[in-house]
């Protein structure tokens, strides 16, 4: 183990926590920028540490096609190659084998897959994984798990479930540096509430620093999304982060933290930027819109970061997606509003008006009171009360599939 | 904006340096404006253009005709002009037409009405009236007139036609500025011939112009042509106010320039370095000093320049220049850079504008100095030996 994990405040099922790791103290809960080939797109590491980022993911699959872990390690480490002196989190190439899935074959053994630059078969066993991730040197590490799509039914997902277990026991075994990296198991287990349970206790049992919940974000829809997680959160140890993968929207991280998780990671911040969509309390600014030509204000009047402070609505949108700097900017700015919101739901927690800072969050988002149905389900059972931010007429509201709960929709005259 | 004259020195006393008062700050001269796009450095954002070398950094070349397209005149004026629009208050924006990136001259398509370029928005004719309305409304520190800039391989009568339209339309340009020329500078062209050239600078010497630029080069005119056009442009040319020129940007035309009286350079040589994944690395201390980093044996660079994409460089967890303070030399390794390269991050141009831009800005402070302490001529003699004695060992 090497991190501490200390709750210092909480809300019902939600934490505001110190995460001590090797190389930074963090502050929970988090969003972690992904800079997939050992940067961020278009952000020096200085801009990171300004905006606050405290933990940037790396991917081993993409890390280890170019330039390759063996380098990286005979240069000291990620960390020494790219000049990040915060933390690190490596996942474990799992992920590759959902979106690549096309190429791969996943055995007992490992997964195979096509390597893209030249044709060549890659190996990635449990092994090989943690083995890499030795070398890249990161705070945090992931498992190699057998990771299905939420859309798959059938007994693919308990079949990758029981396999993400037996292959935990050969990623601890494989881990050469448990004194400077941290491994984290991930929960599989599809919508499956049954093989969920199963899997958080197998990997609660090998006590491991921290848990991730994986396999979601990948199109489920949104209820059995957020139901997911609130069991996985349930049976998870207190005292050890939590982290959802691919979690993604604003709107997403404020449930998840609802419901008593601790860190996220996504592209989305980042790759909306590139494509000229901006972050703001209300949802998204696209600024490649007509409209936007002649705006002179800021993307967002209540930001401090230096895009919102020195350039226009107007100016930004003739840089998107024409030049580069205008994604530098766009990156910028969104990740300092998710930086900002990372700041708000600890300090929110830490400073008990956690509920306050949830109904602020989403008046500004569902002006017109339309919050999504699984939203509303999922605070009920995070115990904040909502019903202020909401529609007086439940039908007003958008609907996601899924089981009602019946106090949520009371029997009202409109048919 | 005032400029005065503060050293001559050279060959003919013709090198000079200067210090340039504009926009609150003191610019000494020779020295290099950084190009943009719409405004901005193409890769370095503002908070990051702050650790470059000052006051020298804050002389940016800013290209009206990239804003065609961009925010309407009104939008441009009620955000207060473009220093607030770029959020760059403090440096000093000079505007010309004509770059060689992104609105590149296209003599064919000019016409009387107006000078025509080739822009990333498809070609576009720039009529004088249109191009005083994006500079009034942009509120540049200093602006050059509209030029009908020529190749050098065009008819003795499209060339002379050029000079016709080019006084022509800085008369048009004065007659439109609410300053009435303080902050203008005249354009010279004439293509390659003496003559034209001659007869153009002392027309444009004879308005109310506070400099002048000399346009139409680097479009075909060869080297050794470029000595006698400058000669005979500068020479018509009054010595108490700044001559700018663009497109000449290599090392030893920088040098040819300053040696003809040039004072500010704009060109777009960092940028296709940077592209090119080009890291500039020739000796910027004392000239003789011998090279760091063993570059002289290194077969992947030349004097000046080395190419980080090079597998020679995939574990190099050196510096570009171990003596450079530049934020990625103070940062980062050519190995990191080398692996930026090959996976195509946008981080690799933005390190690579840094450092070069860097680079050049003390080459041109060196430049400076050789002219103050007047060793002026040494300085380059021994510049283009040294790159030379290089070239010719690496071909043996």
């Amino acid at each position: 183990m090497a991190l501490r994990f200390e709750v210092l405040g909480r809300f019902n099922r939600a934490r505001a926590a110190r995460l001590t790791l090797p190389h930074f103290t963090c502050q929970t809960p988090l969003f972690m920028p992904v800079g997939t080939q050992g940067t961020i797109k278009g952000l020096t590491t200085d801009q990171l540490e300004e905006i606050g980022c405290q933990i940037i993911l790396g991917n081993t699959y993409h890390l280890e096609l170019r330039p390759g872990s063996r380098l990286i390690d005979d240069l000291g480490g990620l960390h020494k190659f790219m000049n990040w002196k915060r933390a690190l989190l490596t996942d474990s190439g799992g992920f590759q084998m959902v979106s690549l899935l096309h190429l791969a074959d996943i055995t007992e053994e490992g997964v195979t897959f096509q390597s893209p630059v030249d044709g060549k078969p890659m190996l990635l066993t449990p092994e090989e994984s943690i083995h890499i991730q030795n070398n890249i040197g990161a705070d945090i590490i992931m498992a190699l798990d057998d990771v299905v799509k939420t859309t798959i039914t059938g007994p693919r997902i308990e079949e990758a479930m029981y396999r993400t277990l037996r292959w935990i026991d050969r990623c601890i075994a494989a881990h050469k540096k448990p004194d400077v990296q941290n491994l984290f198991g991930i929960v599989q287990g599809g919508l499956d509430p049954v093989l969920r349970d199963i899997c958080v206790k197998g990997l609660v049992e090998r006590n491991l620093p921290g848990y991730a919940i994986g396999g979601l974000a990948g199109g489920e829809d949104k209820d059995s999304f957020w139901r997911v997680v609130a069991q996985c959160t349930a049976g998870l140890p207190e005292d050890k982060p939590r982290y959802v993968m691919g979690v993604g929207y604003p709107l997403d991280i404020v449930v998840c933290s609802a419901l008593g998780a601790d860190m996220y990671d996504c592209v989305y911040p980042t790759r909306t930027a590139r494509f000229g969509t901006a972050l703001v309390p209300e949802g998204v600014l696209k600024l490649k819109q007509n409209a936007m030509a002649t705006d002179e204000r800021p993307i967002d009047p209540t930001c401090p970061c230096m895009v919102c402070k020195k350039y226009t609505r107007a100016y930004l949108h003739c840089l998107v997606t024409k030049d580069a700097m205008g994604s530098q900017l766009l990156s910028y700015h969104n990740l300092s509003y998710m930086m900002r919101l990372s700041r708000d739901l600890h300090m929110s927690i830490l400073e008990g008006r956690f509920p306050e800072f949830v109904r602020g969050f989403l008046r500004i988002q569902f002006p017109k009171g339309d919050v999504p149905k699984w939203v509303r389900n999922a605070m009920v059972v995070a115990g904040i009360d909502i019903s202020e931010c909401c529609a007086k007429c439940p039908r007003d509201a958008m609907d996601a599939p899924g089981t009602d709960i019946p106090e949520l929709c009371p029997p009202t005259k409109c048919s | 904006m005032r400029f005065a004259v503060t050293k001559v020195c050279g060959g003919g006393a013709k090198a000079r340096a200067g210090v340039l008062q504009i926009g609150g700050s003191n610019i000494e001269t020779p020295a290099l404006l950084l190009s943009t796009r719409k405004g901005l450095p193409a890769f370095i954002s503002r908070d990051l253009l702050a650790s470059l070398p000052l006051p020298d950094s804050l002389l940016l070349h800013v290209c009206p005709t990239h804003f065609m397209d961009g925010p309407p005149s009104k939008t441009i004026s009620n955000i207060g002009g473009l220093h607030h629009m770029l959020g760059l208050p403090d440096h000093i924006l000079i505007a010309a037409a004509g770059d060689s990136i992104e609105s590149l001259p296209t003599s064919e398509a000019s016409n009387k009405f107006g000078a025509s370029f080739e822009t990333p928005a498809g070609r576009r004719l720039v009529k004088p009236s249109d191009y005083m309305e994006l500079i009034s409304c942009m509120k540049p520190n200093l602006w050059a007139s509209l030029a009908d800039e020529v190749p050098a391989w065009v008819t003795e009568k499209r060339n002379r036609v050029s000079v016709e339209r080019t006084l022509r339309w800085l008369d048009a340009c004065i007659a439109l500025d609410a300053d009435f020329g303080a902050n203008t500078l005249g354009v010279v062209v004439g293509g390659s011939s003496i003559e034209q050239r001659k007869l153009c600078a002392t027309e444009v010497a004879k308005r109310n112009v506070s400099g002048f630029w000399i346009g139409g080069l680097g479009l075909g005119d060869s080297p050794e042509e470029r000595c006698s056009i400058l000669d005979a442009a500068v020479g018509c040319l009054p010595p108490e106010k700044p001559r700018l020129v663009s497109r000449l940007g290599l090392p030893e035309e920088v040098l040819e320039g300053v040696a003809a009286g040039i004072d500010l350079f704009d060109s777009t040589y960092i940028y296709q370095l940077t592209m090119g994944g080009f890291a500039l690395i020739f000796p910027i201390d004392m000239v003789g000093k011998k090279m760091d980093n063993g570059a002289l044996n290194n077969s992947v660079g030349d004097f000046t320049k080395i190419n980080l994409r090079a597998t020679a460089y995939r574990k190099d967890t050196s510096r570009i220049v171990d003596s450079c303070s530049c934020f990625t030399c103070q940062n980062h390794t050519r190995a990191y850079l080398n692996h930026l390269l090959n996976v195509h991050e946008m981080l690799a141009q933005i390190l690579l504008e840094i450092h070069n831009t860097h680079h050049y800005l003390c080459f041109f402070r060196l430049i400076r100095d050789s002219i103050k302490s007047g060793e002026f001529d040494g300085f380059r003699q021994q510049f283009v030996q040294d790159r030379r004695a290089h070239l010719a060992a690496a071909v043996m």
